[in-house]
């Protein structure tokens, strides 16, 4: 792939986000934050690709992505999300949150608040293993499967839900505003541990996971336990799946046996997916549709997708065979990812 | 072959200062030493002990964050060179390792440049030692990889001559961008540096700056021009011959002869220089060591110019006798110099002794053998230990790599590909990585899996399930059994999850329990959990012939641990009062109790109740 070019940075990249654009604008992202792992040193740092106004770029590729601004963090980033532009909360391996804020006109970066400890077990701390947040307010899990709620301009935990699950909990995604999911094991015929989770951007019923065994399933989170489509992804764990925020038919995973997959479904008629079936058009709102009864709601192409049946197709987005790409983020039409083998990837042209 | 004598190292521990005995410990790449309290006779003790452990480390390069890159970058070139088809043509094949030898170079280059834009002082060392490896690399490609026949092997050496005295561009720049170039002082230094190089295209655009300031003496440099211009190159992707370029070129060489008989030049002292330079006149080739700079340099200018045609086979006595003509002959020759005489005597197991010797890190040796080897040039030389010596380098260099905290991944694909050790070397090293969350534990777990190292994946897991029991989270633990398939752990697991029910009344972890599915089968004592689990759900659902059934089964089964037999027992009295148990059931329960129980005192309490409600029955 000619637009995809490898950027080592000395560091195994754990996360990798972009900065999110506003939806006024038409933007590409330009700015990407990582967060490392494994390291004596862990660093949290920003990136620029330069895309600002980019529409007169030949091939997308123009040239590494340039580092901004780095900083210590102690343990490794387990999680990583952004609050607004300039802050991102991360979660630490030592059990730690802590928000960064980053000064985009001195490039630096500070501490803006810190919870340290706050996922533990009595005599040791808890790695806190995923993060997910709706400015102001923060929510965390852990491996002492703890559930904590922050508010990102609050000293305190505004509350802490103990036990909520015996076993390590790794992912957490909002379902509705009032509502998380969070991600542990689901049976097939063997107990397997999910790992991360992602819901459709505008399908809020609609949710995909990725877990150990590499499978990637799409449930329906109104009808319960088990998946209403399972594919055969990866060969090894999948460690993100991330439906495309604008553009829902596709979807993109990445996993330990160092692939990165761009899904995208079909429709058999020439009526995009959204425009079909029913009169509830959930597009645009963002909070859920429940259906009326009897009404034919809106089918999700990901709901029926089958891969047998062709209409779904996927396709290899890195070059050659890599070390575990552990994270990945896309917007727009820019996909960053980090691998263990210590290489970011930037592609700056995937076809969505 | 002579043992080289090198000089080991002496490395100052700070602490040891007055005389004071260190005790020390081998690590995988490192020492630890330390204080003792041993105190030779006659001497006292002076001052208080330090308490501090040294940590000796060898090898510092994989610790610089600029090289990381380039052990990270070759271990993508290296894993890609393992799969190449072993069925391919050889011409095909050996246009493919010359392209992963250049691609090898050129991470060397880009650490260098980086390297160099770092200019820290620290630094330098690093930098010319990256570029003395990436000349021997080269060497060893144009010499060994792309092993050029007489004629193109000539036109290489020259390429990598040129390609490793960058200072000439510099220099020429500086002079091109003066105001008068043809006055600069440097002017003729350039142009003779670049027909020393052999590039004449560009000595001769320099030298028109000057004729065209010394008018009177056009013709002159018109002769120049012309020999300059008629100096025969062979061409390999031509028709000509060796034998046919041969005499091209020494008739060609008469020519030049002739000029400088004829006294042709005698009036210009620098184009009198540059003539004998073309006629290969060693004296003269002497004088100028400050622009040839190195001996190999010199070497390959008296090639150019004596005998194009070389043979790869005739090399080592024109180098031999260069580097003797060119060094004092009190200098020592320095260890790049012996490894380069080595290649150029084809001595493969030499260059690569010397460079283990001289560098102290294996990066280097390893990837180039395992190239070499690739290449089939690697005779079968087999070291006392048994594995040969593509396998022996790659194994240190891996092992080195796993002592680091993040590199070790690294380390994997090197043990995966040597066939001999490198499954042991692995089993044992991949149990000394620290596993400090979960996700990291499963990627070690991945690793073992994938190569069926099942000890390995036992141990892990029950490090694992360990370290959550102690931090009581049973559903973890239990979870980290079962993929380890351990049946003992989780007994052991179990029979807590028992206890806490007894203890408190009530289950925890209920969502683990009730999805374990077939998993539950691993163990006697898990199944009985899951089952007695499912007993209550029915009985709260207060499905009691279902629950009773169950119960019985348990019962029977004999599965369950003595321990629990009381409470199997207490568990179902109610049920026993409950009218839609049936009275098989009823019967069944009975004379389950009478049978496996031993007469405790409550037991008999037990069974007069049952008496009873069958009696009122």
């Amino acid at each position: 792939m000619e637009s995809v070019n490898a950027k080592y940075v000395s560091q195994k990249i754990s996360k990798t986000r972009w900065r999110p654009v506003s939806h006024s604008s038409l933007q590409q992202p330009d700015i990407f934050a990582t967060g490392s792992w494994d390291n004596e040193d862990n660093k949290i740092s920003f990136w620029s690709i330069g895309n600002h106004g980019s529409s007169g770029m030949d091939e997308g590729f123009e040239g590494d992505p340039q580092l901004l601004c780095e900083h210590k963090h102690d343990g490794d980033v387990l999680d990583l999300q952004f609050l607004d532009q300039d802050r991102i909360v991360t979660t630490s391996s030592t059990g730690a949150v802590t928000i960064f804020r980053h000064h985009q006109n001195s490039q630096t970066i500070s501490v803006s608040q810190r919870w340290p400890r706050v996922h533990r077990y009595p005599c040791d701390n808890a790695p806190c293993t995923g993060v997910v947040c709706s400015s102001p307010e923060i929510v965390t899990v852990g491996e002492d499967g703890k559930i904590i709620v922050f508010r990102a301009d609050q000293e305190g935990v505004i509350r802490v839900i103990e036990n909520a699950d015996s076993s390590t909990i790794h992912a957490v995604t909002y379902l509705r505003t009032t509502e998380i999911l969070t991600c542990i094991l689901y049976l097939d015929d063997v107990l397997l541990p999910l790992h991360c989770v992602d819901r459709h951007p505008n399908q809020q019923h609609i949710v995909a996971t990725g877990g150990q065994d590499g499978m990637l399933c799409v449930w329906d989170v109104r009808q319960g336990s088990t998946p209403f489509s399972l594919m055969e992804a990866h060969s090894a764990e999948m460690w993100e799946v991330h439906f495309h925020p604008t553009n829902p038919d596709h979807l993109f995973t990445c996993s330990e046996d160092g692939s990165l997959l761009h899904w995208e479904t079909s429709t058999h008629s020439d009526m995009p997916s959204f425009l079909q079936g029913g009169r509830n058009n959930s597009m645009i709102s963002r909070s859920a549709m429940a259906p009326a009864g009897g009404n034919q709601s809106l089918i999700s192409t990901w709901l029926s997708g089958d891969s047998s049946k062709g209409r779904l197709e996927t396709t290899h987005m890195l070059p050659s065979q890599t070390l575990s790409v552990n994270s990945l983020d896309v917007l727009g039409q820019c996909l960053v990812c980090g691998t263990d083998g210590e290489a970011i990837f930037v592609n700056r042209q995937v076809p969505v | 072959m002579e043992e080289l004598d090198v000089e080991p190292a002496i490395t100052n521990i700070p602490a040891a200062s007055d005389g004071k005995h260190l005790g020390f410990a081998w690590g995988p790449g490192d020492i630890l030493a330390y204080e003792t309290l041993y105190m030779a006779p006659g001497m006292c003790a002076k001052g208080s002990g330090c308490s501090f452990i040294h940590e000796v480390r060898k090898d510092e390069d994989i610790y610089s964050p600029i090289l990381r890159k380039l052990f990270n970058e070759s271990h993508h070139i290296f894993v890609g060179l393992q799969t190449i088809r072993e069925d391919l043509p050889s011409k095909n094949k050996k246009t493919q390792f010359v392209s992963i030898s250049k691609n090898y170079r050129s991470v060397i280059r880009a650490c260098m440049e980086e390297l160099q834009q770092v200019a820290a002082s620290v630094l330098v060392l690093q930098v010319s030692i990256l570029l003395a490896i990436e000349l021997i690399w080269n060497l060893c490609e144009v010499l060994f990889i792309d092993a050029a026949p007489a004629g193109p092997l000539l036109l290489h050496l020259l390429d990598w001559v040129r390609l490793h005295k960058g200072d000439v561009d510099e220099k020429a720049r500086e002079v091109l961008q003066s105001e008068s170039p043809a006055e600069h002082h440097d002017y003729w230094d350039v142009v003779v540096s670049y027909v020393l190089q052999g590039r004449f295209e560009e000595a001769r655009q320099m030298l028109v700056k000057q004729a065209t300031l010394q008018p009177a003496a056009r013709n002159m440099y018109k002769l120049m021009d012309t020999l300059l211009s008629k100096m025969p190159f062979y061409n390999p992707g031509g028709t000509q011959t060796l034998t046919e370029f041969d005499v091209k070129w020494r008739h060609w060489h008469e020519e030049v002869d002739r000029c400088l008989q004829d006294n042709s030049f005698a009036s210009n002292q620098h184009l009198e220089i540059i003539c004998k330079i073309l006629v290969g006149d060693e004296d003269t080739l002497l004088e100028h060591k400050e622009l040839l700079s190195t001996w190999y340099h010199f070497l390959v200018t008296r090639l150019l110019f004596c005998h194009p045609t070389v043979k790869p086979t005739e090399l080592h006595y024109y180098a031999q006798s260069c580097m003797t003509m060119f060094l004092d002959l009190r200098s020592v020759p320095e260890p790049l110099d012996s490894i380069l005489l080595a290649a150029f005597e084809f001595d493969i197991h030499q260059v690569i002794k010397d460079c283990s010797i001289a560098l102290n890190n294996w990066w280097f040796v390893a990837h180039l053998t395992d190239l070499l080897d690739h290449c089939k040039l690697l005779q079968s030389h087999n070291l006392h230990f048994g594995s040969n010596l593509r396998e022996f380098l790659l194994l240190e260099y891996a092992s080195g790599l796993f002592t680091h905290h993040s590199l070790w991944q690294l380390a994997v694909d090197y043990f995966d590909n040597c066939p001999e050790f490198g499954h042991v070397y692995l089993e044992l090293q991949i149990e000394r990585v620290p596993l400090d969350t979960e996700r990291k534990a499963l990627k070690v777990l991945r690793i073992c899996e994938q190569r069926q190292m099942s000890e390995q994946v036992r141990s892990i897991c029950k490090i694992m399930a360990m370290r959550a029991l102690r931090n009581n989270r049973l559903g973890s633990a239990l979870s980290w059994s079962i993929r380890a398939k351990d049946a003992a752990f989780a007994t052991l697991i179990s029979e807590r999850f028992l206890q806490d029910y007894c203890a408190r009344g009530t289950f925890s972890d209920l969502d683990l329990i009730d999805n374990l599915g077939p998993a539950m089968l691993l163990s006697d004592r898990l199944t009985f959990l899951v089952k007695y689990r499912e007993f209550h759900k029915l009985y709260e659902e207060n499905r009691f012939s279902e629950a009773a059934k169950l119960l019985l089964s348990l019962i029977t089964a004999k599965i369950a641990p003595r321990s629990f037999w009381m409470t199997l027992l207490t568990d179902a009295l109610p049920l026993l009062e409950q009218k839609e148990v049936s009275h098989s059931a009823h019967c069944a329960l009975h004379c389950g109790f009478g049978h496996d129980l031993c007469f405790s005192g409550r037991v008999q309490l037990g069974e007069a109740e049952l008496k009873d409600n069958s009696g009122t029955k």
